[in-house]
């Protein structure tokens, strides 16, 4: 039977990062899997709601795992703090005790909470028909904390030295250069409230990657995409910034539209054509 | 630390390791949390200082400290504590207990920062970059810092001028609120 999920896009898949929506749809029907967005979804409350609320930033994530739970599925969630937040709400849902005091707050009791996948899992397992290889293309792959950490969240990636992306890539076609800064921190939502530390934060990740040789950066992760592109805004010689689905999309040969990589700061355009993978 | 005058709490650290889960008292000070923490240079104490403080009581200092709003929750330190101790966890339940106990939040900005995305989810049920952005320009009286880069967003098409909405998160603020007590 075809592979089908409860797909939770988060806030940002449906404003900053559309092309990363896009592009996953378009890669997992492409590869024949059936990807249902879950109706009436709420935000997870990100970064804020365990900022301030212990319960709220349960009840939030746990809505959605209800709601996936009664379409029998379970959740592809390609952003990836969404991914950690509804990943974390799992475990604290098996401390004693916590599920039925969420239940409670949510009004109906929890059922069997449902697997909770981001695209980078379901994908390293996947066969994939590359139509178009990605030439060589030197890429640093780039997890930030979320793909990362804590132990045990992202089943089969190691800590300190996480290979998922890397290994999708090379089945690509492309070349992933090892590098330190896989999994630094790129300041997260930090970009209303501390924007330079921000900046600091990404360009320093923006300066390893092409001391390690990359052509381009590849991420799982709206807030690290924005934050890594905006971050090389006016800096000589940026390093593009792909989304892990719109690298699989190229491969795979889909058209443009379905990539959407003129939204980026950054424009590809340039690296892609050199190479000769510009679908356009 | 600020004052002279030390007044140590001693069940302050009980009822954090209660409420967090986490033994701060295993703590060694070796220092692995705040070597490898990425904004430790801006901190006032920084996690292992801000461990020492909750192991001896002193619940001023770590109430009050900025770590607990400068913390980006990356888990680095978390998952590199020789003492399995869940750094971020312990930060983040001292955060929750500094706004329910109403101490001042040591950098306004970011505390700013979240009030208002909670504020607009609670309302929308989705974010709203813009007028998240907005919001905060206007309430920081600096309404102009971002423009440019809003600017280039918009023409990008990142952020819509109108806000999508999702029925249904206000009344889970409601039920969290009423269950929280
Ligand atoms: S890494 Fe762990 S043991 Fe070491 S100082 Fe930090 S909290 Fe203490
Ligand atoms: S979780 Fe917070 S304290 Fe720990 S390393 Fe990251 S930013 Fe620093």
């Amino acid at each position: 039977m075809a592979k089908a999920f409860a797909y939770y896009p988060g806030c940002s898949l449906h404003a900053t990062a559309r092309e990363y929506d896009v592009s996953t749809r378009a890669v997992f029907s492409a590869l024949g899997m059936d990807v249902k967005e879950i109706e009436g979804w709420v935000c997870c409350g990100a970064s804020s709601a365990h900022s301030t609320d212990h319960l709220l930033a349960l009840v939030l994530p746990a809505h959605e795992l209800q709601a996936a739970s009664e379409m029998e599925r379970p959740v592809l969630v390609p952003c990836a703090m969404c991914y950690s937040r509804l990943k974390l709400t799992l475990l604290e849902l098996e401390r004693p005790g916590k599920k039925e005091e969420v239940g409670k707050a949510l009004g109906k009791p929890l059922g069997k909470m449902p697997a909770v996948l981001h695209p980078m899992e379901a994908l390293r397992e996947e066969e994939i028909p590359v139509k178009r290889p990605l030439g060589g293309l030197k890429v640093a792959c780039y997890y930030g904390c979320l793909l990362a950490r804590p132990q045990g969240v992202v089943p089969g990636e190691d800590l300190e030295n996480p290979q998922g992306m890397d290994r999708i890539m090379a089945r690509l076609g492309a070349q992933p250069v090892p590098w330190p800064f896989k999994n630094e921190c790129c300041g997260a939502s930090m970009f209303l409230a501390k924007k330079d530390l921000l900046l600091r934060l990404s360009r320093r990740i923006v300066f390893q990657a092409q001391e390690a040789g990359a052509e381009a950066l590849v991420v799982g992760c709206p807030m690290c995409h924005f934050n890594l592109d905006l971050a090389q805004r006016g800096t000589e010689h940026p390093l593009p910034v792909l989304y892990l689905t719109q690298a699989v999309g190229l491969a795979l040969g889909l058209p443009p539209s379905d990539l959407m990589l003129k939204r980026h700061f950054i424009s590809p355009l340039p690296v892609l054509k050199g190479k000769g993978i510009w679908p356009g | 630390m600020k004052s002279l005058v030390i007044i140590p709490s001693p069940d302050f650290r009980r009822e954090l390791e209660t409420e967090s889960g986490e033994r701060v008292s295993s703590c060694i000070q070796c220092g692995k949390c705040s070597g490898s923490c990425p904004v430790f240079a801006i901190m006032d104490l920084g996690p292992r200082r801000l461990m020492r403080a909750v192991q001896l009581g002193l619940r001023e200092e770590a109430l009050g400290s900025n770590t607990l709003w400068l913390c980006l929750f990356c888990m680095t330190c978390s998952s590199r504590c020789p003492m399995k101790i869940d750094v971020a966890r312990v930060i983040e339940t001292l955060r929750h207990r500094a706004i329910k106990e109403g101490v001042r939040p040591a950098d306004r900005e970011i505390a700013l920062f979240h009030r208002l995305f909670l504020a607009e989810i609670e309302a929308l049920g989705r974010a709203y970059e813009l007028g998240l952005g907005g919001a905060y320009g206007l309430l920081t009286l600096r309404p102009w810092t971002n423009l440019r880069e809003f600017g280039a967003m918009l023409r990008r098409g990142k952020v819509p001028f109108i806000p999508e909405r999702a029925a249904g998160s206000g009344p889970l603020f409601e039920k969290a609120r009423k269950a929280g007590g």
